[in-house]
């Protein structure tokens, strides 16, 4: 079972990043004026279309002992970035950073521009606008990127083998777990792991969808709509 | 926030393109003195885009805006105060509270960074003095829309600005509603004395309202002044519409009798002539004459001994009640829109097909470009 908990350890890792480093940029994406935004929008959504492997590919040669990520990592703490958690956690930042900044986006630009108006003219700044008015009228968006982010990190098969490898406790998370079960025909675990991945995906997309639909609005939200 | 507000008249000189619309050019100058001015045109005159240039919204082209000594925006000295710092309230038609926080927190909004005592006390203070206080724990989408516009009012006013701009924001209320917000507003503003520029295209709430009106149409202003002498002799034809003249004639000019201070015009391509106030004009050219439904009275039979020029005879097309009002349709050769109380349809027996005699005063047919 430690490769389920792994699996969830590097989920909330990547949930959590995704969360912080999400808003800035869907922010920027939503509101910006520049020509060039497609450019990034681009960016953003390649990891949509492009197989695990060729990304996993390219993180895996970017980490590699002479890779520009894995000097600096390195340099900086002394090992290597491939084949490590931390790796991991890294690639699957940049795997799942559409499901995270896309709900992020759709949600922030769902925001009635007259309230920010009213908010500007009200003397409030960016910062503070921000913080009172976008975030709490989208905090389905937040609650979307945050759980679709998770799940879709828990899922993942391709990044982790590339990036990753097999290393029990380190890098072996359940799909892979899976894999290795169905490979020396432990059919029995394999099922047990798949059933639990099926639920928790299930459970999961329940919570999001209520959430959009004000079914139910999760205690833990309230403190960023204070 | 806690600088003394100093009653100061607007003044805003704009020009702002609007590449939406096409070839919409904003292109008017603003004097805004402390009390109220109404800001009345017909919808896409520029109203609107007026009102968000001088809140530092948008951008104009070129121009000035200035309170009082203190320039916020001026294009060629490159000065552009951002919307935050202008100290102007703006409501929107639309209101635009935010519907997450309650009527208190709306209203507190804008005082984040005054320490909370005084916060509390100005807010309950305005509270009361917009009648709200009840309403302070309710969210937007819980109280009516009346209740939502003294809120928003009460939002933008507990700012102390120094200039307020209303965007229309009492469109959908009933009369006395209307009346009782205006009130309050009045009672506040009798304090503060700020410039309110106040944007409408309802006659009811300009003769409420005025002390002033500014006439805006097609992105220029046409005309300043007390509300009877600008809308009352409208010199545009879409304003004459906007500012409620049933009936708009185009006529051809007989004769002037300078004299007189009148002229001849026969209307349209009937017989039908009539005495209107003397204009620019001279015997053949077209004009417009522009007449209220209110200000013609309807007789049954040939009246005699009026001051009044014009008699003409017709025939009653159609007659249809409007709430407390009959709305008759006269056939003159060209048609008249006359309005009618429901008493005098019974006094005159009226009815579709009855002969009848329209009596207008020379200076109730006023003549439009």
């Amino acid at each position: 079972m430690s490769s389920l908990w792994l699996s969830f350890e590097l989920a909330g890792c990547v949930a959590a990043i995704l969360l912080l480093i999400g808003m800035p940029v869907a922010y920027w994406l939503a509101y910006s004026n520049w020509r060039g935004k497609f450019l990034l929008e681009s960016i953003v959504a390649l990891p949509l279309v492009l197989p695990p492997t060729v990304l996993g590919f390219y993180a895996l040669l970017a980490m590699g002992p002479r890779g520009p990520l894995g000097k600096l990592w390195i340099a900086l703490f002394g090992h290597g970035l491939a084949f490590t958690f931390s790796g991991l956690v890294l690639a699957s930042v940049f795997y799942s950073f559409p499901f995270a900044v896309q709900p992020l986006i759709a949600s922030f630009e769902g925001v009635d521009q007259k309230l920010l108006d009213a908010s500007a003219v009200l003397g409030a700044e960016k910062w503070r606008t921000f913080r009172r008015v976008i975030l709490p009228l989208s905090l389905p968006g937040v609650v979307t990127a945050l759980v679709l982010s998770f799940a879709h990190t828990l899922g993942e098969f391709g990044v982790v083998l590339m990036v990753g490898g097999n290393l029990p406790g380190v890098t072996r998370t359940a799909s892979i777990d899976i894999y290795d079960r169905v490979q020396t025909l432990e059919y029995g675990e394999a099922n047990r792991l798949a059933l639990l991945l099926l639920v928790i995906a299930f459970a999961v997309l329940c919570l999001v969808y209520a959430v959009n639909r004000r079914v139910w609005t999760p205690a833990w939200t309230r403190w960023i709509a204070r | 926030m806690d600088r003394k507000v100093i009653p100061a008249g607007l003044f805003a000189r704009i020009r702002k393109e609007r590449r939406e619309y096409a070839s919409f050019v904003l292109d008017a100058s603003v004097e805004v003195p402390p009390g109220i001015t109404i800001l009345f045109g017909p919808s896409g005159a520029g109203k609107s885009t007026l009102l968000d240039c001088i809140s530092g919204l948008v951008p104009p082209d070129a121009g000035t805006i200035a309170i009082g000594e203190e320039v916020l925006f001026d294009s060629t000295m490159r000065i552009d105060v951002v919307p935050q710092k202008r100290r102007i309230a703006y409501v929107f038609q639309s209101l635009a509270l935010f519907p997450h926080l309650t009527v208190e927190q709306n209203i507190a909004y804008g005082l984040g960074e005054i320490p909370e005592q005084d916060q509390r006390s100005r807010v309950q203070e305005i509270l009361e003095a917009f009648r709200i206080e009840k309403l302070r724990k309710q969210k937007p989408a819980q109280i009516s829309g009346g209740e939502r516009q003294r809120t928003a009012l009460a939002r933008s006013l507990v700012m102390e600005p120094r200039v307020l701009l209303l965007d229309e924001p009492l469109t959908g209320l009933d009369a006395g509603l209307k009346a009782a917000i205006v009130e309050d507003l009045r009672a506040w503003n009798a304090s503060k004395r700020i410039p309110v520029l106040y944007v409408t295209h309802s006659r009811e709430e300009v003769d409420a309202l005025g002390e002033r009106v500014v006439t805006i149409d097609n992105g220029r202003v046409v005309s300043h002044g007390p509300p009877m002498e600008v809308l009352d002799a409208p010199r545009r034809k879409r304003l004459a519409q906007a500012a409620g003249f049933e009936n708009l004639l185009s006529a051809t000019v007989l004769d002037l009798r300078k004299k007189d201070g009148v002229m001849r015009v026969r209307l349209g391509e009937s017989q039908c002539e009539i005495e209107v106030p003397l204009a620019h004009a001279s015997a053949g050219d077209c004009v417009q004459v522009a007449i209220r439904a209110g200000d013609i009275l309807l007789a049954s039979e040939h009246p005699r001994g009026l001051s009044a020029r014009n008699v003409i005879e017709g025939r009653i097309a159609s007659l249809e009640q409007r709430g407390t009002m009959c709305v008759a349709r006269v056939d003159c050769g060209v048609t008249f829109t006359a309005h009618v109380t429901p008493g005098a349809v019974r006094a005159l027996e009226l009815a579709a097909g009855k002969q009848v005699w329209l009596v207008l005063k020379t200076h109730s047919c006023h003549l439009v470009d």
